[in-house]
């Protein structure tokens, strides 16, 4: 029993109500739902609650749908594959270079759509990347506070943009300034889709390594000033290193990003499946064919509709295999502060 | 004058601690050049995003009228809009809101307050998380094709299939926030309301929740206005439909406003292009109107403890 002397409100509280602050420390006995008799001696753990625990059970419930999700999202795309892999080598899907699933002699090679993937994403993080950093460095280091107030939300601003209007864009505007600026693009190119989607990117970049440029303790930078860096310095050689895992981390979303986008690249990147070997031709992405696919009117089951969820499984295991890298690069590099 | 000057605010506490240093050298040709090329990049994002704006506006403004409210999809631009896909888009949307929101913010909050992150349960469903937000949202297209086919359901572009996509989209974003938010609520809210005789459950749901709604409600609408922008999945569960009729129910036949825009961008006239531009603008008012509305929220009402 408890040596604090009792409360002089001896008033009743019904458990697990909360009223008012109590006036001072209650003690057991003071409680008038509790039979008198025994005192409780030290258990405070309160009555069973059936209603709490059920509710608890939901929440947690709740908490498991993700890994159900993951699961159903393996399993929609691993059985139609399985089902296709037992027709076609997978050997010959992993390395062929001819993807003509409508033709009547049909070949299953994928790396055409690879290395249309390979190039869009590769010029939208030759956008992204620069002009993302530059942004955070911008925002974190150099903008004063509130300039940056009204800076990162017109930033935010331009990640809301719905990405097919970015396509609109891509195709009726940027592809036509592409060629008046002496570009020899056609009206498709994956030049013009990947530099959209670098722009697109160019949020998701600076938000998460501002974030961890932000989050690098001041002390940093006053022992660099006090040692004679300028800013410029400063921000280059202590503020970046030390943001580095935070900066791989948003590198390796944009290049999710840039490879599971749809939209875009469905628009204004052509729909002409090729080996592409620069980026001024067209060519259709993993995630165009998949878009188009869906639009035909395959027969569900057949080889030609379960080519779309081999795709959708190739491009799965792609982006999960990023992100692994994207934490485990994290995990090595983070310093703690 | 004083060496150090106490650190209020991020980037001003810097300028302070670096003004301190001189001017001279922070005007050498490197660092001017290496301060211009920060303006320049931050420069292409927001002339991008202009260029985008006026050109949608320019293209756009003659067909943002009320044909295209009113108007049912026509092989005759001057007669065709978007009503269907207006409505379609808002039932969607609405069904989203009601599947995905409450599980969001459970999940968050058994989490950040129930889960033992000592078993490996709630650690793979972090992680797990953290993965599916970065999965390319075509995928969840096919996970909903998936979803009703198990259910044995024939019709695939049925309202209720557009919106499980979408949840399952926009989950992780309303998890990640809740988290966040609820992170934020300090301790001692909750140890006063357990002092008085609350029970956990009870003091998640009268104290913690209502301090952590500025932070979930700023998730929730960016979440949302990101699954009213998105196509690509709806694409896949056959949204791209010639609709004469507006949707009435879950399993109603539906089109979106960016399934519609991507179906007018494709078309060869100019007319169409012009009809894209005037849903496009549509669109993206209300996209940033939502995202204006978290931002307003996130900076007026989110309090720091």
């Amino acid at each position: 029993m408890s040596s604090v002397s009792s409360a002089p409100t001896g008033r009743a509280v019904a458990p697990g109500r909360s009223v008012g602050p109590p006036s001072g420390p209650a003690s057991g006995a003071s409680f008038g739902t509790f039979p008198a008799g025994p005192p409780r001696s030290s258990d405070l753990r309160g009555r069973r609650r059936p209603g709490e625990l059920i509710a608890r059970g939901l929440l947690a419930g709740a908490a498991m749908l993700s890994v159900v999700i993951t699961a159903g999202i393996v399993i929609a795309l691993l059985v139609p594959a399985l089902t296709f892999f037992e027709q076609v080598p997978i050997f010959e899907f992993l390395t062929g270079t001819r993807w003509t699933p409508r033709f009547a002699d049909a070949s299953y090679g994928v790396l055409p759509l690879i290395t249309a993937t390979a190039w869009t994403a590769l010029v939208a993080l030759a956008v992204a990347v620069p002009c993302g950093l530059g942004s955070a460095i911008y925002l974190s280091e150099y903008a004063p506070e509130r300039l940056r107030r009204i800076l990162k939300p017109i930033l935010e601003l331009l990640a809301g943009v719905p990405t097919v209007v970015f396509g609109y864009f891509a195709l009726l505007w940027f592809t036509p300034f592409l060629q008046d600026l002496g570009i020899e693009v056609g009206p498709f190119s994956l030049l013009s889709a990947g530099m959209v989607m670098g722009v697109m990117i160019i949020p998701t970049i600076a938000s998460v390594s501002e974030d961890a440029m932000s989050a690098v303790p001041n002390a940093l930078r006053q022992g660099s000033a006090a040692l004679g860096a300028n800013r410029m310095q400063t921000s280059l050689r202590v503020v970046f290193p030390a943001a580095f895992s935070g900066v791989v981390a948003a590198v390796v979303l944009g290049i999710s990003r840039a490879v599971g986008e749809t939209m875009i690249v469905t628009i204004a990147g052509g729909q002409m499946v090729q080996m592409v070997s620069n980026p001024l031709q067209q060519g259709a992405t993993m995630t165009t064919f998949i878009a188009n696919a869906a639009l035909g009117d395959s027969r569900v089951g057949s080889l030609e509709y379960n080519t779309l969820f081999v795709v959708g499984l190739l491009l799965f295991l792609l982006t999960l295999v990023v992100n692994l890298i994207a934490i485990e690069l994290v995990r090595r590099f983070r310093q703690e502060y | 004058m004083s060496t150090y000057t106490p650190a209020t605010s991020g980037a001003d506490a810097r300028r302070a601690v670096l003004s301190t240093s001189g001017r001279s050298r922070e005007q050498t040709p490197q660092s001017v050049l290496f301060m211009i090329l920060l303006w320049l990049s931050l420069l292409i994002g927001f002339v991008t995003l202009a260029v985008l704006l006026i050109d949608t506006f320019a293209d756009g403004l003659t067909r943002l009228d009320g044909r295209l409210f009113t108007g049912y999809p026509s092989s005759r631009a001057e007669e065709a809009g978007a009503r269907p896909a207006i409505l379609g888009s808002l039932w969607v949307i609405g069904t989203t809101a009601v599947l995905a929101v409450p599980l969001g913010v459970a999940a968050a909050v058994h989490l950040e307050e129930f889960a033992d992150r000592k078993r490996w349960w709630n650690r793979l469903i972090e992680i797990n998380i953290s993965n599916l937000s970065a999965v390319p949202a075509i995928i969840y297209g096919m996970l909903a094709l998936g979803t009703l086919a198990l259910v044995g359901v024939q019709q695939k572009n049925i309202v209720i299939g557009g919106a499980i996509a979408l949840a399952m989209l926009i989950l992780p974003v309303i998890i990640i926030s809740t988290r966040e938010a609820v992170r934020a609520v300090p301790r001692e809210l909750r140890d006063g309301s357990l002092a008085v005789g609350a029970t956990p459950l009870q003091t998640t749901w009268r104290i913690t929740l209502p301090a952590a709604m500025p932070g979930i409600a700023t998730g929730t609408i960016l979440g949302l206005s990101r699954a009213l922008g998105e196509a690509a999945p709806l694409l896949l569960l056959g949204g791209l439909v010639f609709l004469r009729f507006d949707p009435n129910g879950l399993l109603s036949q539906f089109t979106t406003m960016p399934i519609q825009i991507f179906s007018w961008t494709a078309q060869p006239q100019a007319e169409f292009h012009t009809l894209a531009a005037g849903a496009s603008m549509l669109l993206m008012g209300l996209v940033l109107l939502m995202n204006g509305a978290a931002i307003y929220i996130r900076n007026r009402y989110q309090k720091r403890w």
